[in-house]
């Protein structure tokens, strides 16, 4: 079975420490204070905390196994990897159509607007533990 | 002549979504895809890309990877028409005379582009907007010095071409849409209006309420256009006209066969036809629709990737349901961001509709129907579009929460805890789960 990064919502605590850490692991530099202060394009993350009232959580690409985004995809940019299941996005194929956001059922993919290209996790492929797993303080993100 | 356990006409999302589910079933039985089209599957939407230069066509506009066909073992007969279906002897007959057997039809053929009834359709410069010949036609003709281009057709794929001349430049573009508003099959008046008044802004005329009753050849030679008329009477000078009205369902293999077609074939839940062992799917299908609860003609690629995937699944031997669609478009030219889905523009009694403006002009509308939603429309801030898509289609009540969905920042958080743990605890979004939801509400 794939490998998803869950959120255990009872344990958030808004501190978005896994958006900053994803945005730099996702960024040219790899370090955080040039990644946020000079990268342009500015650096994008794969991981959003969502708040309402007393309720938070992060939320990522949960790579279903029934794919519908992939399944949505009108270029080919989404598929799913039949060994691995995680669903693998390919920029140079990505049109921005957005119909991927339509079909995303947990609103976890959202838009590039400097790139017109979306941005999805990736679950860290080249890391044995996705980074917004390894920084979590509060284990609010599990594996 | 070559037998296989598997056919498929038509070699977009449909056949290929097909392709992938049968062999997700059935690793080895012999299986073959015919397409009039001489490449590999592409991306039809990209194809805007291709005209405005973004992207040639190679690796980055095909569908799947190069190895796609040999990985699966499809024999392939791509530049072959099918002109006939045999039914009692369980054949296809291509234009060479060539026949193909086959134990399982699909037939995912497509739309063919729909061409209103108009005088001076022969004269050169009058192209369509479908496939990349078309794109490729188009492309050499505003390389030949083509200016003024007569787009006829106001809705998405009107819309994909203009947006394609505007990026290239140095093109005066007039848009004609026999409606009184642009795109009112993807969108309310509201959003139209918007969409309208960004076209005048990037000096695209947009004329509505009047359709394109003739094209004229030009004065200085006779076999190329040089103007239209509209209904009105007007006759705007021109030298390149794009006929694109959209889609209707490619039907000729079928008509005088058994196969029961209405508007387009008609299919059961199992995206079967009426003639046991052939399958149909995508734009040529109706396929069945849980907003209308009934079966239609929905032209939009996930449904055909959908529809297709299906379909496959059941030819080598599954039982899976086809869980239906529904209208569903996205919409990201001229820099605005659009989502609808459903019945966004009611006209019935019995469904009530809300909507809002935010500080930073982000418009969002939901209808509701027996506590239920039925449709909405984003424009601006549509990320969290899948989560009303996901409410509408497991026909989820909504009246607990239904202020929240249309608040700034609504995502899975604005959900009951309850439905929340129960979407991600189904791992993974599946069939089962949405399924369950939509018996459960019936």
């Amino acid at each position: 079975m794939v490998n998803r990064v869950r959120f255990r919502e009872d344990y958030c605590v808004d501190c978005r420490l896994c958006e900053v850490y994803c945005a730099t692991a996702h960024s040219q530099s790899k370090d955080v204070i040039k990644a946020f202060k000079d990268e342009r394009p500015s650096p994008t993350r794969g991981i959003s905390v969502q708040r309402r009232d007393a309720t938070s959580f992060a939320l990522n690409c949960q790579h279903c196994d029934e794919a519908r985004c992939a399944w949505a995809c009108v270029s080919g940019a989404l598929t799913k990897n039949p060994e691995t299941g995680v669903v693998t996005y390919n920029p140079e194929k990505c049109i921005g159509c957005w119909t991927c956001i339509l079909a995303c059922p947990n609103g976890a993919i959202t838009r590039d607007s400097e790139k017109s290209q979306i941005i999805k996790c990736d679950l860290c492929s080249d890391r044995e533990v996705p980074v917004c797993v390894a920084v979590c303080p509060n284990r609010a993100l599990v594996l | 002549m070559a037998r296989y356990k598997y056919l498929i006409v038509g070699n977009s999302a449909g056949g290929i979504g097909a392709v992938e589910a049968i062999r997700e079933g059935d690793s080895q039985g012999s299986l073959a895809l015919v397409s009039d089209e001489p490449y590999p599957a592409y991306s039809r939407p990209a194809i805007s890309e291709f005209l405005m230069g973004e992207r040639d066509f190679d690796d980055r506009m095909y569908f799947r990877a190069p190895d796609f066909y040999d990985r699966h073992k499809v024999e392939r007969y791509l530049g072959a028409r099918v002109t006939q279906l045999d039914l009692e002897g369980r054949e296809v007959v291509l234009e060479n005379g060539d026949r193909l057997g086959w134990e399982r039809l699909l037939l995912a053929t497509g739309g063919v582009p729909i061409t209103p009834r108009m005088d001076g359709l022969e004269l050169n410069g009058v192209h369509r907007f479908t496939t990349i010949d078309h794109a490729r036609n188009i492309d050499a003709a505003l390389k030949q010095g083509a200016r003024r281009v007569v787009v006829v057709g106001g809705g998405l794929i009107g819309c994909s071409l203009t947006s394609a001349l505007i990026q290239r430049g140095g093109v005066e573009v007039v848009m004609v849409e026999l409606l009184d508003r642009a795109l009112a099959a993807v969108m309310d008046a509201t959003a139209s209006a918007m969409v309208e008044a960004r076209l005048r802004e990037l000096e695209v005329r947009v004329v509505t309420g009047h359709s394109v009753a003739g094209i004229l050849p030009a004065s200085s030679d006779p076999s190329r256009v040089g103007a239209v008329t509209l209904s009105s009477g007007e006759e705007i000078p021109c030298d390149l006209v794009g006929v694109a009205v959209g889609v209707a369902p490619r039907l000729e293999l079928v008509r005088e066969t058994p196969i029961e077609v209405n508007r387009g074939i008609v299919v059961d839940r199992y995206m079967e036809t009426t003639v046991p062992g052939v399958f149909a799917c995508g734009d040529v299908a109706e396929a069945y629709d849980f907003i209308y609860d009934s079966h239609r003609v929905v032209a939009i690629w996930p449904n055909a990737y959908i529809g297709g995937r299906i379909a496959g699944l059941n030819m080598a031997g599954g039982h899976h349901e086809y869980d239906g669609c529904t209208a569903m478009n996205s919409f990201s030219y001229f820099d605005i961001a659009l989502a609808s889905a459903g019945l966004f523009d009611p006209g019935a009694e019995d469904s009530v509709q809300t909507d809002t403006v935010n500080e930073n002009g982000v418009y969002k509308k939901v209808v509701l129907r027996e506590g239920r939603l039925v449709g909405f429309l984003l424009q601006g801030d549509i990320d969290q579009a899948g989560v009303l898509f996901r409410l509408m289609r497991d026909r989820v009540p909504v009246v607990d929460f239904q202020d929240r969905l249309l608040e700034d920042g609504f995502g899975l958080v604005s959900l009951p805890r309850p439905l929340r743990d129960a979407w991600l605890g189904d791992g993974g979004m599946g069939y089962e789960g949405s399924l369950a939801g939509g018996l459960a509400a019936k």
